[in-house]
């Protein structure tokens, strides 16, 4: 109970109280979303012409097109090609540079530090930029929408979880690895085969939330012309002449998909907490890092 | 580096970042206010704002944010008439900033309320045992010890708010991506030269925000 902090179990009188509230709210509320409906009303968004493309296939000036098989999904599936393509990368960038960081030598933990500390502080659409417009000056070769979007998302999310990876390998209990050096594993066996395993089990939520992330930051390529779902969206409403509507409806797809993996992630956290795999100090460590990264992501998200 | 010893490039660069601060400065004020308000109604008493504070939560975390300015400017703009200013350039801005606020604060409402829930429930209970209203245990017991837990969390949404606001460009405000992506279109040649100054610019505003709020936060945190 989130609330029990603040007041106590009420009584029959807060309860009378609290109803009353309720009902006052409860009108307030739904005169707010009537004046919402009105406002988009007074300019017709709530027309059956501009509906009837999410229901079924219209002809639009002798265009037969249909919003789902044409422009949805195809730009869904290109949303989650990056998204997938994105979270694997940065995983792999993640594992490195958390590992980097944890180095005995100088040489290769400042380096480390240094490029993290960057890509968490550049945002990532100033980095797509820089891909898709400077790429060919850099590199000779223009870099494909595709490309600068996940190598965007990859840096900045990486290097997220790379803070995130280090704070959990840092929390496993030092026993651990004073029992495996006693064993006589070598420095990378301990890494590999006794910190790694450990503090990945209880970071599996944070991966999923941080998934979250890159899904919604895909939304840059728009901005790009990757035709990913945003993008795809926009050319279905530049046929059927409904930008308002065409947003809701992308809105809605993307909270169902968000939130189907929210909840994946707070099912693992059960799963892990029920499994006992999670001890005290890893979690403390995780979760203070995922506050963190909340702003990256969700916030940070952003770019 | 040449490009930027043509003045008229330099001052593309300096409005790029003051818009960037700009967006940053109004966005952050009124995402916290927001924010508070919207928390205030997740921990209340009344169902139906316990709904009303998830319910934005849900819609904004799970949007993205290019979504929402574009929402903005088509939604709130073009179709129902929200019109801040005559000037196209003010009113843009504040049409991203109205995005930028709106999304932000459901970040901050999650922030608060995580941090309310952090003060344990003997605290509450203490207070109420020897007789402390509840608006006394809220100020005096409940929120300062809430607040200390908020600072780091509010400062990663600064932080990430700042760099939010480069996506305030998809609507037309000239804010620092734009100008970098606009400087890069001209000068090809030098393109890693102005990446660099663009990038190292965000790094130089950030990471000194990053460390003066995780120092503040550890020298603020209840130690239990």
């Amino acid at each position: 109970m989130s609330a029990s902090v603040l007041y106590d179990h009420p009584g029959p009188r807060a309860r009378a109280r609290n109803r009353v509230l309720s009902v006052v709210f409860a009108v307030l509320l739904v005169a707010g979303l009537y004046g919402i409906y009105r406002a988009f009303d007074s300019t017709q968004q709530w027309t059956w012409q501009k509906w009837q493309p999410f229901f079924e296939t219209v002809t639009v000036n002798g265009q037969t097109a249909n919003f789902w098989t044409d422009y949805a999904w195809p730009g869904l599936l290109a949303t989650l090609q990056a998204a997938a393509t994105a979270m694997l990368l940065a995983l792999a960038f993640g594992l490195v540079f958390s590992v980097a960081r944890l180095s005995e030598h100088w040489w290769i933990r400042v380096p480390a530090g240094v490029v993290v500390e960057f890509f968490r502080a550049v945002p990532v659409l100033l980095m797509i930029f820089f891909l898709s417009f400077g790429g060919f000056w850099v590199f000779g070769t223009l870099i494909p929408p595709f490309w600068s979007v996940v190598i965007g998302l990859t840096l900045y999310n990486g290097s997220v979880l790379a803070e995130a990876f280090r704070a959990g390998i840092r929390a496993v209990p030092k026993g651990q690895s004073e029992a495996a050096y006693s064993l006589g594993l070598t420095k990378g066996q301990v890494m590999r085969v006794i910190l790694i395993p450990q503090a990945a089990r209880s970071m599996l939520p944070v991966i999923v939330s941080q998934l979250v992330v890159v899904l919604k930051d895909t939304a840059l390529g728009y901005i790009v012309s990757y035709p990913e779902l945003m993008l795809e969206g926009s050319k279905g409403y530049a046929v059927f002449t409904n930008a308002v509507p065409t947003f809701m409806v992308l809105a809605l797809i993307y909270i169902v998909i968000n939130g189907l993996l929210t909840l994946v992630a707070h099912l693992l956290e059960r799963r892990a907490n029920r499994l006992g795999v999670t001890n005290p100090a890893t979690k403390a460590a995780t979760a203070a890092t995922a506050a963190t990264g909340l702003g990256g992501g969700g916030g940070g998200s952003g770019a | 580096m040449d490009v930027f010893l043509d003045p008229a490039n330099r001052q593309a660069y300096l409005d790029g970042f003051l818009t960037i601060l700009k967006l940053t400065g109004a966005s952050a004020l009124l995402a916290l206010v927001l924010g508070m308000l919207l928390a205030a109604c997740r921990v209340s008493p009344v169902p139906v704002l316990r709904a009303l504070g998830a319910g934005w939560v849900h819609l904004f975390r799970n949007t993205p944010l290019t979504l929402v300015i574009l929402f903005c400017f088509f939604g709130l703009y073009s179709a129902v008439g929200v019109e801040f200013s005559e000037d196209i350039h003010i009113n843009n801005y504040w049409l991203a900033v109205t995005g930028l606020s709106a999304y932000t604060a459901a970040f901050v409402c999650e922030a608060i309320r995580s941090g309310i829930n952090t003060v344990p429930v003997g605290q509450a209970e203490a207070a109420r045992a020897l007789g402390l209203s509840f608006s006394q245990n809220l100020r005096l017991i409940i929120l300062p010890q809430a607040m200390r837990s908020v600072v780091a969390p509010l400062g990663s949404i600064l932080i990430a708010l700042t760099k939010n606001a480069t996506i305030a460009g998809v609507i037309g405000v000239a804010e620092a991506s734009s100008a970098m992506k606009a400087l890069i279109e001209s000068n090809g040649d030098q393109t890693i030269a102005i990446f660099a100054v663009f990038a190292l610019t965000f790094v130089a505003l950030l990471v000194p925000v990053g460390y003066a709020f995780s120092a503040l936060a550890n020298r603020l945190v209840v130690r239990r």
